[in-house]
């Protein structure tokens, strides 16, 4: 392990883990809605969250750098409001993850929501409390092994995301290069043993992450 | 104190009508089959459903008044409720249950109020336990003690004794009985059992298919029953179509299948004559044939139709020329020794027909 190789790692590690402060928020409150709720357009917005799962993940990427970009509708309004670039930077990784792995997890998330009886919602609304007591104390709590392994299942797909990241990122080394595409670039450089050195780490990283969340296959249910 | 007027209706479902429902102090009993509406107007006065129209209001709080688009949610009722399957959180610890409701209180006066409940049900050494490890009897006091630790001003209960099992079932009914003569709080109880709604409750209101059949004391409904309707649901084991024939002093002469029969009168409109006669199997006496130590003024000859064992009871289908329905303990069959075929002296006071 080179340097470089450090480097890499730490990054790809950094990236999977700020793209799922981004995905927990936004995807718990998403996954709720979409759990307890019916209202006109649902549908719409699920296929919206559905769709980087389903579509090729450089037209994912394509359509980032689109809206992203320096012309672009958001990329530009980020730029005058806050004065920052997103695309080819850190940020443009992790937005990428993000917006990749943000389908499993709503997926799953929602999924144990819907397995949460509402009668104890309902319960806890007799004894006083409010929306968001009731879903610290009632719904998150009963639903946590099904939100562990959404986590789980979005940080894997962030740390194995390559076709958006290489769109909108690139593959600036020491800036925006992540594990996958460090090892297509070693594999398209000929460097076998450097490929294999950054899978091992790639390998080491997944085992652990299941191991230590608890949410192996037999452990889930 | 809590007046509603509503109607509700889930598609498919029969539209359950509240007229006018008035609840005072004591324990009012929801009572009819499943299927009534019962549990539905429960949850409407939780707060739990949403009425389509009507007002429901507590005290000086409107808590539903659809002219307005008003609803005020569960969390701002201060009411106590307990499902039929208790609900309890089970990833919660018995006291954590408890003191769920508690959390506006300081840390020490909430454990205080749990700690004493928990002794008031004694469930003291269950305090640090799951509820899934709890038996049904247990589960029940815990969702007891979570609703009413919180002092709230109405208490719900939704059939409290459907989940458990018959011997404890009545061993803990005695006890309900006590714990709810204890607390000062108004307490709606629901159910489809009539020996509940009789053990436990003071006033009572009869459902069927959405609709209120009638109220009042619970004492009231069971020996005055409105209608026939009314009737067979609280029990009444002979409801037959008569006809009043005669009126005089306060009695009445009721023909059924040929049959007079005497009644009081008092509660017989005036004017009345396609009636309906009840009687309750338990009010009915039997002797020998031909012998009648009694002053009952209605004695009939019966013929034994059937005998079938009722918990400790032995009930008989009676043949007097209508079909009349009796209940005798076991020792009273033991002395009387009837069989199918017998012949015996049927004797009912004029008090016990009811006429409606």
């Amino acid at each position: 392990m080179s340097a470089a190789d450090w480097q890499i790692t730490g990054f790809s590690l950094q990236m999977a883990l700020a793209s799922l402060l981004l995905v927990v928020p936004a995807g718990l409150a998403l996954a709720w809605w979409l759990a307890r709720f019916h209202w006109r357009g649902k549908a719409l917005v699920e296929t919206f969250v559905t769709l980087p799962l389903v579509l090729p993940p450089v037209v994912t990427g394509l359509l980032l750098l689109q809206l992203f970009g320096r012309r672009g509708p958001v990329g530009s309004w980020l730029h005058t409001t806050f004065g920052f670039e997103v695309v080819f930077t850190w940020r443009a990784v992790a937005l990428a993850l993000a917006v990749m792995s943000l389908p499993l997890f709503v997926r799953t998330v929602r999924t144990a929501f819907e397995e949460v009886d509402v009668k104890y919602e309902q319960l806890a609304r007799t004894l006083g409390a409010g929306e968001w007591r009731v879903f610290f104390t009632i719904t998150l709590p009963l639903a946590r092994r099904g939100v562990l392994a959404g986590m789980l299942l979005a940080f894997a797909r962030a740390l194995g995301e390559f076709g958006a990241t290489i769109m909108v990122a690139g593959n600036i080394p020491g800036r925006t290069t992540t594990l996958p595409v460090a090892i297509y670039q070693a594999v398209e450089n000929g460097d076998d043993a450097h490929a294999w050195t950054l899978a091992g780490v790639a390998i080491l990283i997944a085992f652990l992450a299941v191991f230590l969340s608890g949410t192996g296959p037999g452990r889930l249910k | 104190m809590l007046s509603a007027s509503f109607r509700k209706q889930f598609s498919g479902g029969p539209e359950i009508v509240v007229a006018d429902l008035r609840i005072g102090p004591g324990i009012t009993v929801l009572f009819g089959a499943s299927g009534s509406g019962k549990t539905t107007i429960l949850r409407c006065l939780a707060g739990l459903e949403r009425p389509d129209t009507g007002e429901i209001q507590f005290g000086d709080e409107v808590w539903f008044r659809s002219a307005e688009n008003y609803f005020r949610p569960p969390q701002q009722r201060k009411i106590g409720y307990v499902p039929q399957q208790y609900a309890l959180f089970p990833h919660l610890t018995v006291a954590e249950n408890i003191g769920y409701g508690l959390n506006g209180l300081a840390t020490a006066e909430r454990q205080a109020r749990v700690a004493e409940a928990l002794e008031w049900l004694g469930l003291a050494e269950m305090a640090v336990r799951r509820p899934l490890t709890l038996s049904g009897g247990e589960q029940q006091r815990v969702a007891l003690a979570r609703a009413v630790v919180r002092q709230p001003h109405l208490l719900l209960l939704d059939e409290p004794f459907s989940v458990l099992d018959t011997v404890v079932r009545l061993r803990l009914r005695g006890e309900l009985a006590i714990l709810l003569a204890r607390l000062k709080t108004p307490v709606i109880l629901v159910t489809h059992d009539r020996w509940e709604a009789a053990a436990l409750g003071q006033e009572m209101v009869v459902l069927e298919r959405g609709k209120i059949l009638q109220r009042g004391s619970v004492t009231e409904v069971f020996n005055l029953p409105a209608n026939p309707e009314v009737a067979r649901l609280v029990g009444t084991a002979t409801v037959l179509a008569g006809t009043v024939t005669e009126r005089a002093e306060g009695f009445a002469t009721v023909v059924v299948n040929g049959i007079p029969l005497t009644a009081s009168a008092d509660k017989l409109p005036v004017g009345a004559v396609a009636a309906h006669v009840c009687i309750r199997a338990e009010d009915v006496l039997l002797a020998p044939a031909g012998d009648a130590p009694s002053s009952a003024r209605n004695r009939l000859t019966a013929v034994v139709r059937a005998l079938t064992g009722e918990g400790p009871l032995v009930c008989l289908e009676l043949d007097c020329g209508f079909p009349l329905k009796a209940l005798l303990t076991r020792q009273a069959q033991a002395e009387l020794n009837l069989h199918p075929g017998d012949r015996v002296t049927a004797m009912l006071k004029a008090s016990q027909i009811h006429v409606i």
